[in-house]
């Protein structure tokens, strides 16, 4: 029978009564008495050089305090980036500046060239029309492989070409892998795009920047994942705000899918102003500054190279990656094409040989840092598609390739340095197979025909890294932070339970699994544990929420934290029941004494503990509150099998994604409800990467989808009703609660899958396609239907 | 935006007078305009909202028996009203947009916007409409100018679309997919005394009529009269969603489809 209490009990999420009432508290619904509002003129060329900015004539204008400049910020730090690679002769990539406001030339369309701070918004934008700019428009690098041709335009003069970095890894295994591709019986080779992508959550960025001159504290409330980076980043590196005096605060925030990660020029500006005029300021983002200011996703241009034997055994994998950095490092840029796509390139799969190299590259384009999956979709999407072009190629069946592929044996060291602990892909391959019906698909196919349609079966695997990370081993990778997590937990007199957390909520649902997991370990009712979270002053210290992370490291802070209460509570109950703390067992919310009927309360013994009368105070201190921090042994590997339908129209080209089955692994489930929400927002999201998004630049570096006129969301009528299952559960071996993250699987797992199955639709119906680069607009089908008539 | 005052006028006479302003003008549902005033591409000293003119707002068939749909009539409205009396022009219109959009949106702000993409220009021209203004009546074979272009004059407002009823007709809309505008829309009607052909979404020069597939469907109202028949690329619209190419294929698909689907 389900639970429906405590761990893996479907509660529904008790967030949503305020969110789904219009009473979520969002940081553009934060105004601060007396503040002024800031409108940023941006750049609409995408390469130019300053030679003036002429802001008398707008400074004079209504309800203008101040108009700020990059002049204004040349004693002030710029943007950081958070990750260093070091490319593959040893050598730091290039790191570029990144002031907040543009100092000698701008660099993309959307690039902050100067802030109006007034009185009202309107104003502001009033003014900065008045702004007259003399810029000399210089030609712009779009193109990854342009950019990096000789006597190409430098998007940084000041650096020695757009190459940020050349990576090769595993470098050692360079050779081996030529020699391996060199003697194989079969080489597949596959040359892809993987689209750029804008985030687009449903809420802009917002930043409200405030400033108490009476004690000198700064607080910004600012949409992020992680309020605590920010912090960091913003005060050590930025600002100069030494912790104490900075305080950050996200509250709830309307999605993030990675883009509010990261620290941008706006918060830093608003809290640098707010400063300066002792005033508060706010900016609240338009949609369309959104288009061009939040980091994108995405971008590669990739050649991928599979080896088999004679027996279809795969022997080595060569991958050659263009990855566009933009105009600037965003926070965690390097770290994306690299350390989190390079590691996953084995897949689900033994083979032996692998070298990933990556050229990242500038270009006069908006910022591209990690969004849903953040490397691991590019790594899944290329090696999912070499392998079905593999098998298409042999004559194979696609699943059977997979299976005699697989891993089997855990745990698994793959050649890209990571140790996979557990695992079953055999059975989730069985699971899929099950709940897609694929013994079912030639009468399906059979039924599309008869109607003028074209049938398709796609079906892939996926493995990805999640719970980043063990600090000491990304520091060896360039890192410049731990990706640890905190949590406290308090307990109050009476038994209720504050945990604060620095995991983020921004739609994963927290506020409802992290008290179920309290809930299970001591035998109350959730609804006695309450989660606090996004706020630097609340929480002992926090490395956010991205990366699939929140359960399985600060989960397992929470639990250390849980543990630690628990030991305290039972020495209480041991000293109130007269007997040894050894002997004390906690369940259902009751210590009782082993082998008798001698118990007490567990809100007995917490309200022992603040009102100490009868109390050990000699051994311990009163109170009952404790903190942990939990640095991960390892990522986790979550893995799955997915299975997309579709139907295309061979007269336009068009797609219909008819069925879509998803069996994943994510190890234990605290709440298989949430688990189920979130595995379908990840499908939505690859399927709208797979069919309809597409972030795109024309020659000069115009944004031409700078707006949903263009840029294509998956809408309810495009993606149908999924068959989700995650009963196949092999537990993370080294976290306490065995779980290993589901936030990103759905985005990893389901772009392969459907370019798969528009694939094997045309040629079903005798358009030998091998390939159509993603977005397959109806367009792009019908081109590739033509050219291969 | 900009600041601007707003007129709400309750007769036509009263709009027209305050459509005389300088920089004034007029407002229907505010679809495509209450965007543009938000990216500041557009300053106007007033905006004349037209849709509080009791006149000017329903659905009726006339003596002649042509349906009549008054200019500040919503989408929503005409998918209603017109049903019983024009399906296939109420089907159009209960496929614009969402149901923000429909609930919001008019013909005849539809009509003197004049998108190229838009749905309402192919069922006017496609059914032969009449464009009746405060100062007369305009055939839409006359009032159709190109991109956002049209016959009317500087303060000239449309009162009242005509349509004549056709035996047969239907509307293929195939969607750009970010914006759901028609990337193209055929409109096909039968008439006693002709077929016509109207496309939108393709051309450089917005809706047109094809002519060669009215004269093909003229004699033989028929996917086979279509056979052989194709729409050159020149001239077609490419972007982002398709090139000249791809439009002109899908004005074929789609004549095809709605000969079909209105039933020879």
């Amino acid at each position: 029978m389900p639970k429906d209490h405590g761990i893996g009990a479907a509660q529904t999420r008790r967030e949503d009564v305020r969110f789904l009432t219009g009473a979520g508290r969002y940081t553009d619904d934060i105004n601060v008495a007396g503040q002024l509002y800031v409108h940023f003129l941006r750049s609409d060329v995408a390469h130019g050089r300053i030679n003036r900015i002429d802001t008398s004539e707008a400074a004079s204008m209504p309800g203008v305090v101040r108009i700020f400049t990059g002049t204004d910020f040349e004693g002030v730090g710029g943007l950081p980036c958070g990750w260093q690679v070091t490319d593959r002769f040893g050598q730091p990539m290039q790191e570029p500046a990144h002031p907040v406001l543009a100092q000698g030339k701008v660099r993309h369309v959307g690039d902050p060239i100067a802030a109006v701070v007034a009185e009202t918004y309107a104003q502001a934008r009033d003014a900065a029309e008045a702004i007259v700019l003399d810029i000399d428009e210089l030609p712009a690098v779009i193109d990854m492989k342009a950019a990096l041709s000789e006597g190409a335009p430098k998007v940084h003069d000041d650096l020695s070409s757009n190459l940020c970095y050349d990576w090769g890894f595993v470098e050692d295994n360079r050779d081996a892998v030529d020699e391996a591709i060199r003697n194989a019986a079969h080489v597949t080779t596959l040359e892809l795009v993987n689209n750029r992508l804008v985030a687009n959550p449903m809420e802009p960025r917002v930043a409200v920047g405030d400033y108490n001159a009476a004690t000198d504290e700064s607080t910004l409330y600012t949409t992020s994942q992680n309020p605590h980076v920010i912090r960091l980043l913003m005060g050590a590196f930025v600002l100069g705000i030494p912790e104490h005096k900075l305080r950050v605060v996200a509250p709830d925030v309307g999605g993030g899918f990675g883009t509010k990660i990261f620290h941008y020029a706006e918060e830093a500006f608003c809290t640098f102003a707010a400063r300066q005029l002792k005033r508060p300021v706010k900016w609240t983002a338009s949609r369309s500054e959104a288009f061009m200011s939040d980091a994108h996703g995405r971008d590669h241009v990739t050649k991928i190279e599979l080896a088999l034997d004679a027996d279809n055994n795969f022997t080595a994998i060569r991958t050659e990656t263009y990855a566009n950095m933009g105009a600037y490092l965003s926070t965690f840029a390097p770290s994306v094409p690299t350390w989190l796509h390079g590691t996953l390139m084995a897949g689900n799969y033994r083979t032996p040989l692998i070298y990933v190299n990556v050229k990242a590259v500038f270009t006069n384009t908006v910022p591209v840092d990690a969004y849903r999956g953040a490397g691991r979709p590019e790594a899944t999407f290329q090696l999912e598609r070499v392998i079905d072009k593999a098998a298409r190629e042999l004559g194979v069946d696609p699943i059977a390739l997979r299976r005699q592929n697989f891993i089997t044996e855990f745990p698994y060291a793959t050649p890209v340095a990571v140790e996979y602990d557990t695992g079953d892909y055999v059975a989730t391959m069985d699971k899929l197979e099950e709940i897609a019906d694929i013994k079912g698909f030639p009468a399906r196919r059979a039924e599309s025909e008869a109607r003028g349609k074209l049938r398709g079966l796609g079906v892939n695997c996926y493995i990805e890294a999640c719970g980043i990370a063990p600090s000491a081993l990304v520091g060896q990778l360039g890192a410049r932070a731990g990706l640890y997590d905190a949590a406290t937990v308090r307990v109050n007199a009476t038994g209720s339970i504050s945990v604060m957390v620095g995991a983020h909520s921004h739609g994963q649902g927290h506020e409802t699994t992290f008290p179920q997991v309290i809930a299970e370990m001591i035998g109350i009712d959730e609804n006695q544990v309450e989660i606090v979270h996004g706020d630097s002053s609340k929480i002992p210290f926090g490395m956010g929420t991205y990366g699939s992370r929140s359960i399985a490291v600060c989960g397992s802070a929470m639990v250390r934290a849980a543990e630690k209460v628990i030991a305290k509570a039972k020495k209480i109950a041991a000293h109130l029941l007269e007997a040894s703390d050894a002997d004390i067992e906690l369940k259902d919310g009751q210590f009782t004494v082993a082998g008798t009927d001698k118990s007490v309360a567990w809100g007995d013994v917490t309200l022992a503990a603040y009102v100490p009368h009868n109390y050990p105070l000699d051994e311990i201190e009163p109170g009952l509150e404790e903190t942990a921090f939990y640095d991960p042994a390892n990522f986790t590997y979550p893995a799955g099998a997915y299975a997309c339908e579709v139907e295309v129209d061979p007269e336009t080209g068009k797609v219909t994604v008819e069925r879509f089955a998803a069996a994943d692994d994510f190890g234990n489930v605290i709440n298989p409800m949430i688990v189920d929400g979130q595995v379908h927002g990840g499908l939505a999201q690859g399927i709208g990467q797979a069919l309809l998004e597409n972030c795109a630049y024309d020659e000069n570096g115009q944004l031409i989808s700078a707006s949903y006129m263009d840029y294509a969301m998956p809408r309810a009528d495009d993606v149908p009703f999924y068959a989700v299952d995650h009963s196949c559960q092999t537990p993370c071996t080294h976290n306490p609660l065995g779980v290993k993250g589901c936030g990103e699987a759905g985005a990893i797992g389901s772009p392969p899958a459907v370019v798969n199955a528009v694939v094997d639709a045309l040629n079903s119906g005798g358009f030998p396609v091998m390939h159509i680069d993603m977005p397959l607009t109806p367009a792009r089908v019908w081109a590739a239907m033509n050219a291969a008539r | 935006m900009y600041a601007f005052d707003i007129a709400r006028p309750n007769t036509l006479a009263e709009a027209k007078a305050a459509l005389a302003a300088e920089e004034a003008q007029a407002l229907g549902g505010g679809q495509t305009l209450i965007p543009a005033l938000k990216q500041r591409l557009a300053a106007p000293s007033v905006l004349v909202s037209l849709t509080a003119i009791p006149e000017m707002v329903g659905v009726c068939l006339s003596d002649a028996g042509e349906v009549c749909i008054g200019a500040a009539t919503t989408h929503a409205q005409v998918a209603r009203d017109a049903a019983a009396h024009y399906p296939a022009l109420a089907d159009l219109a209960a496929h614009i947009g969402d149901p923000a959009v429909r609930n919001r949106g008019t013909i005849g702000g539809s009509l003197a916007n004049n998108d190229p993409s838009a749905c309402y220009p192919a069922a006017a021209l496609g059914s032969g409409a009449t464009i009746k203004t405060d100062a007369r009546e305009i055939s839409a074979d006359d009032y159709f100018r190109g991109m956002f272009e049209t016959a009317l004059n500087e303060g000239e407002i449309i009162t009242e679309v005509r349509f004549p009823v056709p035996e047969r007709a239907n509307y293929q809309k195939f969607e750009q997919p970010a914006s759901r505008f028609a990337l193209v829309g055929v409109f096909v009607a039968k008439y006693a005394d002709g077929v016509r052909v109207a496309v939108t979404g393709a051309s450089e020069s917005g809706v047109f009529r094809w002519s060669e597939a009215e004269a093909a469907l003229a004699s033989d109202f028929s996917v086979g009269a279509l056979e052989g028949l194709s729409m050159p690329a020149d001239g077609m619209i490419g972007d982002l969603h398709g090139t000249p190419d791809y439009r002109a294929h899908l004005v074929g698909v789609l004549t095809k489809r709605a000969v079909a689907a209105a039933g020879s």
